[in-house]
């Protein structure tokens, strides 16, 4: 094997094996801990040893059985100087067979546990990354704009958390299952929108390693959960959207939206892919929760080859169902959005500005008058609208594309 | 497993007749299907008394050891599996008692 192919080896494994690792170690150790270091040690074992001794034939199961040596080897090590204390932080397993069935994988069981409600939403993200996605607390503590100390803290007083409040490790009962998958879509989510507008001064406007592990856990979770229809909703309703990334930001750092994009740079390889899953969805006939509706609206949009020809009644449409299923301002916002191609801005103006109350401190709510007061010719009041929207943005590209049209309009 | 469910309040107002039947029902479930360890109510913070004896000479203080608006009305100890066993039961103690319930485990 070149030299070029061992560095690759490591990376695809790190990618399809990491969390197969760390959930086996988890499993068999009773602590998610211990299963972290080993399979950390492991890749790095990999690193050392596979350039001079070549890739195993088969990777998975050199790093699984050199990642459970060195679990030992530190339980050994520990076991000696206080096994009473490692006793008491064992993970909790009832030890009881759980019902086989197509979602028992343990990848679930760690998803689950990284995402249990009793942890707060920030510490799913960031135990979710580790874990499950194999990011190091440096890079998350990056992603996320904090110290890599207080991370790293984050992340072990949840381990700590889930070892002594015996979160326990495995997948929910059937009665709790569905609450339990819409948290853990809900991390998902953030991860890949992080990703998509990243926040700070320091980061590139669309951080591809954050949209990239989003999908890649996502599409995880629909392989483990193929019947899901939320699952499959929220993995078209990324491809779509990463579909049109090469599009999104200008070469000179801005935005661009929607009706300004080259749509002949979208990845039809992605669309293709989101429209399959969104007729997958629409054959079901079945009543769609949220994500699906949104990548109906997504499906519609990367289905117009010119922004002439969006099928807008069919968008507001959506929405209407959208608000039905989700009434929150943020959406009803979208929908107005939409209502201006439909109505006109006068229409989607008066139903945004109802919204005053709630989105008073929301970038986009302003961005969105803006827009809206500077197609009715309200020049000056657009102005105070995208100087609230610039003040209030976090992302750069954005920030600059919001300069640019608050500074095209006239005097 | 054990766990402290501690029953969170802002106001000076004692359970209601209504909430303190909930409470027994709850109770006595508890105890039926084998959760039950130990529960109290307890008197207003200004019932308390603070010693401190660390150094040998005990000194005491008139008052709860931290004053706050929010404070500890009563406690349950229930024996559960697991945190998610835990935390159903919280949600019904909140609802029963009408209050705050905090879960903590015991190590």
């Amino acid at each position: 094997m070149s030299d070029t192919d061992v560095p690759a080896a490591i990376t695809a494994a790190h990618r399809s094996e990491w969390a197969r690792v760390v959930a086996a170690l988890a499993r068999r150790f009773g602590d998610l801990d211990i299963a972290e270091e080993a399979a950390a040690e492991a890749w790095a074992a990999a690193v050392e040893r596979w350039p001079a001794d070549g890739v195993p034939p088969n990777p998975g199961a050199w790093l699984t059985t050199t990642a459970t040596r060195k679990a030992i080897d530190r339980i050994r090590r520990e076991n000696k100087r206080d096994g009473k204390h490692r006793e008491a932080l064992i993970l909790y397993d009832d030890g009881a067979p759980e019902p086989t069935g197509p979602i028992d994988d343990e990848r679930l069981r760690l998803i689950f546990t990284c995402c249990h409600p009793a942890l707060a939403p920030q510490t799913r993200v960031a135990l979710t990354l580790r874990l499950v996605g194999g990011l190091t607390v440096a890079e998350i503590a990056r992603a996320f704009l904090v110290q890599e100390s207080t991370m790293g803290q984050r992340i072990t007083r949840a381990k700590a958390k889930i070892a002594q409040a015996r979160i326990p490790y495995r997948v929910p009962s059937a009665e709790d299952l569905p609450a339990r998958v819409a948290g853990v879509l809900a991390v998902l989510f953030l991860v890949y929108n992080e990703g998509y507008l990243a926040t700070g001064p320091d980061t590139d406007p669309v951080r591809r390693d954050l949209t990239g592990e989003a999908i890649r856990l996502t599409r995880l979770i629909r392989a483990l959960l193929p019947g899901d229809g939320e699952v499959a909703g929220l993995l078209a309703l990324m491809l779509l959207t990463e579909s049109r990334h090469a599009a999104r930001v200008s070469a000179t750092g801005e935005l661009v939206t929607l009706d300004e994009q080259d749509r002949g740079s979208w990845d039809t390889g992605l669309i293709a892919e989101g429209h399959r899953l969104v007729r997958e969805r629409l054959a079901a006939r079945v009543a769609p929760g949220r994500y699906q509706i949104l990548a109906a609206i997504n499906a519609v949009h990367t289905s117009a080859r010119d922004i002439r020809d969006t099928d807008w009644s069919q968008i507001v449409a959506l929405y209407d169902q959208l608000v039905h299923v989700d009434p929150s301002p943020v959406v009803v916002l979208n929908r107005a959005i939409a209502v201006a191609e439909l109505d006109g801005p006068d229409v989607a103006l008066a139903a945004a500005d109802r919204l005053d109350g709630a989105l008073a401190g929301y970038h986009a709510y302003h961005a969105t008058r803006a827009d809206l007061l500077r197609r009715l010719g309200r020049g000056p009041e657009a102005r105070a609208a995208y100087d609230r929207a610039i003040a209030l943005a976090g992302n750069t590209a954005e920030i600059a594309y919001l300069s640019r049209r608050r500074d095209q309009l006239g005097r | 497993m054990q766990y402290l469910f501690s029953v969170i309040h802002d106001s000076e107002a004692l359970a209601t007749d209504e909430e303190m039947a909930a409470i027994d029902v709850f109770n006595d479930r508890l105890q039926a299907d084998g959760h039950w360890v130990f529960a109290g109510g307890l008197g207003f913070p200004y019932s308390a008394t603070v010693i401190d004896n660390r150094g040998g000479d005990a000194l005491v203080t008139d008052g709860p050891f931290v004053e706050s608006k929010e404070y500890l009305a009563g406690f349950w100890i229930i024996e559960a599996a697991d945190l998610d066993v835990a935390l159903r039961l919280a949600t019904e103690a909140s609802q029963h008692c009408n209050r705050k319930v905090e879960v903590r485990p015991f190590l």
